[in-house]
């Protein structure tokens, strides 16, 4: 009896054991566990973060379902599915920090993706790399996050600001100044916001015209209001003032559809081109109002450019979307479902190399290196040691399409990456400011 | 001279809403002594509920003489409504804890107002152009300045008018100077301090939502854009003397003009000139250029 009875404990001890294990290791191999960032609130929220986390969303709930379009067709993330965990990027290299510890040593996250702000790239890096945690910015911009150091965990799906400038200055030259122009049309100004950001896009849209275009000449007065500051009405005036023609802005947010009202009621793109390295969203806010005859660029093949491209992952992409926020995806939409496909990529070739559920070196050796298919081009990961992306740029003119009643683009040219990006293993500055040497356009 | 023109014009528009934003925390200091963080909440939810308005007037075609009402309701609606239950259930209780507390308070007031307007609009950014688009440009040596941020610099006059009016030649006014000079004084008077403490705080936040519902029209509204605001609103006072009217008033001038002059000279001083103008104020004068005078209490 008592024998019968310590052997009936014993089984549900057991039982109980097997019970309690059973589901953490299979959760180690049904689920991944992704930590996905983009700003949730303040003014970077609507027209970047938002849509960011809507592209994620979207991809992210495809793919666990298997319902994506090829190659992004087969279920899952190396046949797990991705448990995301979205958080708010607001507040400052500070706290990202903090919530990215928490992330990877609390919650105990198998990768993480996102991140707009270039200053919060920038913060990010080194941690990411001291807790070895595979992280995959999606869109951030600076230049320096690979070329002061390179980076072991970081990869960035994203081409960094050189070649948005570049591409901007480049259009203009051929765009622009095919035919005879007058002095003040040589003259370039710019208005950016004062940080990393803007400051690096102005400094080589400034290199990139001086390299297409050696005759144009740059304003003494650019203006670099602060981030978030909303105000523009001295900014317009004094470039109103300034002769140079050319205007030259990578405003983004809140910031650049304040600036687009503010001139729009003064006239000021009547007189002056302006050239936006990635305004898309203040084309779908203003609508009809949005003035045509802006250059505008989307930071590579997303969003405004590409939303009528007909591709099977674009069309996908776009209708799906739509259908599930009532909107065209934007910019940051694109650029986070290409971090989220990536991953995928490295998970799935990392398991099926290694035949089994992949660790975290096996996949971001899967990842290092490679060309993968976006949704109307190809993202190669060919700088950076093989964790920086390079991709086409393209910009092109406003027009408004009155048949479809929509923001529209029109003259659009892609300039490929090896035109606007420098070879691997070399600084931008010092190839900009040597000539380009090697870049192949087009 | 067309320089001069454009900075004068570009700094008095400027300074005309930092002046009606300014306006509204230097009463409020000036009456209960409260440096009140959270006027930056009723800025923003004027602007927040002015937009929202304006565009649904604007999609509907509404008479544009209702997008003013719209502006002005809202700031009356955004006054009443937050600055009766901030003073009534939370200021009041807190009048004899220390002062910093009372500034902590009102920082915790203007994060939940904050957070509140995600809640009720959304992270959508707002863009309510109708009366900026409906009033144009005009043409000023050479440069075109828009009308409704023209018209902003009346706002600011009428303001201005209607607050000295108030202050000087109204009964309730001059109780209001009474309770600014000593409270203690007003009580033993007979003055009922609590309700001139209620109507101040309401009326200080109609003059911040004011701001942001009329400066509505040429930004886009969307969360956390009311900080910048507070800051330089701060700025303002600080420069001016806190709790002054005229100090607000020529606060904002220095601010506005002074910025417009490094927009086109120096832009990279933009943000520098500003707080070393009051770095030099504080260290010359630290109660500000015309800070009201202090009784002596003997």
């Amino acid at each position: 009896m008592k024998l019968t009875y310590l052997k009936t404990i014993g089984k549900i001890a057991i039982t109980g054991l097997i019970a309690s294990v059973l589901p953490l290791s299979v959760n180690a191999k049904d689920t991944v566990k992704v930590g996905v960032v983009s700003f949730l609130t303040g003014p970077a929220a609507g027209p970047f973060g938002t849509p960011a986390k809507q592209g994620a969303e979207l991809v992210i709930d495809a793919i666990n379902a298997g319902t994506m379009p090829a190659p992004y067709n087969t279920k899952g993330f190396g046949g797990a599915q991705l448990d995301a965990i979205f958080s708010d990027e607001s507040g400052g290299g500070t706290k990202q920090v903090g919530l990215f510890r928490d992330f990877v040593q609390k919650q105990n996250v198998d990768a993480m993706i996102g991140y707009i702000s270039s200053g919060n790239c920038m913060a990010i890096g080194p941690v990411a790399d001291e807790l070895k945690k595979l992280t995959i910015f999606s869109t951030c911009g600076t230049e320096r996050l690979y070329e002061e150091k390179l980076r072991s965990h970081v990869f960035r799906t994203q081409g960094n600001a050189v070649g948005d400038s570049l591409g901007a200055a480049k259009y203009i030259a051929d765009e622009y100044f095919k035919g005879k122009v007058s002095t003040a049309d040589k003259m370039f100004t710019g208005i950016n916001q004062n940080y990393a950001w803007g400051q690096d896009s102005y400094k080589f849209f400034v290199l990139g015209m001086k390299q297409y275009m050696p005759s144009a000449v740059a304003s003494s007065k650019p203006q670099f209001p602060k981030l978030f500051s909303g105000q523009y009405g001295s900014e317009i005036s004094a470039l109103s003032l300034d002769p140079a023609k050319i205007v030259h802005t990578s405003f983004w947010n809140g910031d650049f559809e304040a600036f687009m009202l503010q001139g729009l009621v003064r006239g000021f793109f009547s007189k002056k081109i302006l050239v936006s390295s990635v305004g898309g969203s203040g084309v779908d806010s203003l609508g009809k109002k949005f003035p045509d005859g802006v250059i505008m660029g989307t930071r590579g093949n997303v969003g405004l450019i590409v939303r009528n491209d007909q591709t099977p992952l674009n069309k996908w992409f776009v209708e799906s979307y739509k259908k599930r926020y009532g909107a065209y995806p934007l910019g940051p939409s694109y650029q986070y479902a290409r971090a989220v496909m990536l991953y995928k990529i490295g998970m799935d070739s990392a398991a099926k190399k290694a035949g089994k559920f992949p660790t975290q070196d096996q996949v971001m050796a899967a990842m290092k290196g490679i060309t993968f298919e976006s949704f109307v081009d190809k993202i190669e990961m060919k700088r950076g040691g093989g964790h920086q992306a390079v991709h086409s740029i393209a910009y092109g003119v406003t027009k408004f399409n009155k048949a479809k009643g929509e923001p529209g683009i029109e003259k659009v040219i892609k300039y490929s990456a090896s035109c606007v990006y420098p070879p691997a293993g070399v600084k931008s500055q010092s190839w900009v400011e040597s000539g380009m040497p090697g870049r192949k356009c087009n | 001279m067309q320089f001069l023109t454009t900075v004068l014009f570009d700094g008095l528009i400027y300074a005309s809403y930092l002046f009606i934003v300014s306006l509204g925390l230097t009463i409020t200091f000036g009456v209960m002594k409260i440096l009140n963080v959270a006027h930056g909440g009723f800025f923003a939810w004027g602007a927040y509920l002015a937009s929202i308005s304006i565009i649904y007037l604007g999609d509907n075609e509404y008479n544009s003489y209702f997008y003013y009402f719209a502006i002005f309701f809202s700031a009356i609606i955004v006054g009443l409504f937050f600055g009766y239950i901030i003073e009534r259930f939370i200021l009041r209780k807190m009048y004899n804890e220390d002062i910093h507390l009372i500034v902590l308070a009102t920082f915790g007031l203007f994060w939940i107002l904050e957070d509140l307007i995600l809640h009720v609009f959304g992270v959508d950014p707002l863009m309510p152009y109708y009366p900026a688009m409906e009033l144009g440009g005009i043409e000023i040596a050479g440069i075109f300045q828009g009308v409704y941020s023209l018209t902003l610099a009346a706002l600011a006059i009428i303001v201005a008018f209607i607050c000295w009016y108030f202050l000087k030649k109204t009964k309730w006014g001059k109780l209001l100077q009474s309770v600014i000079f000593d409270r203690e004084v007003s009580v033993s008077m007979g003055i009922n301090v609590t309700n001139v403490y209620l109507i101040t705080f309401i009326i200080g936040g109609m003059l911040g939502a004011l701001g942001g519902a009329y400066i509505a029209p040429t930004i886009s509204v969307s969360p956390g854009f009311a900080i910048d605001v507070v800051v330089m609103s701060f700025a303002v006072v600080v420069i001016g003397g806190m709790g002054s009217v005229p100090g607000a008033l020529i606060g904002s001038l220095i601010v506005g003009l002074v910025r417009a002059f490094a927009v086109h000279q120096a832009p990279i001083l933009e943000l520098f000139i500003i707080y070393a103008i009051m770095a030099i104020v504080l260290i010359l004068k630290p109660e500000g250029l015309f800070a009201p005078p202090k009784p002596r209490k003997i």
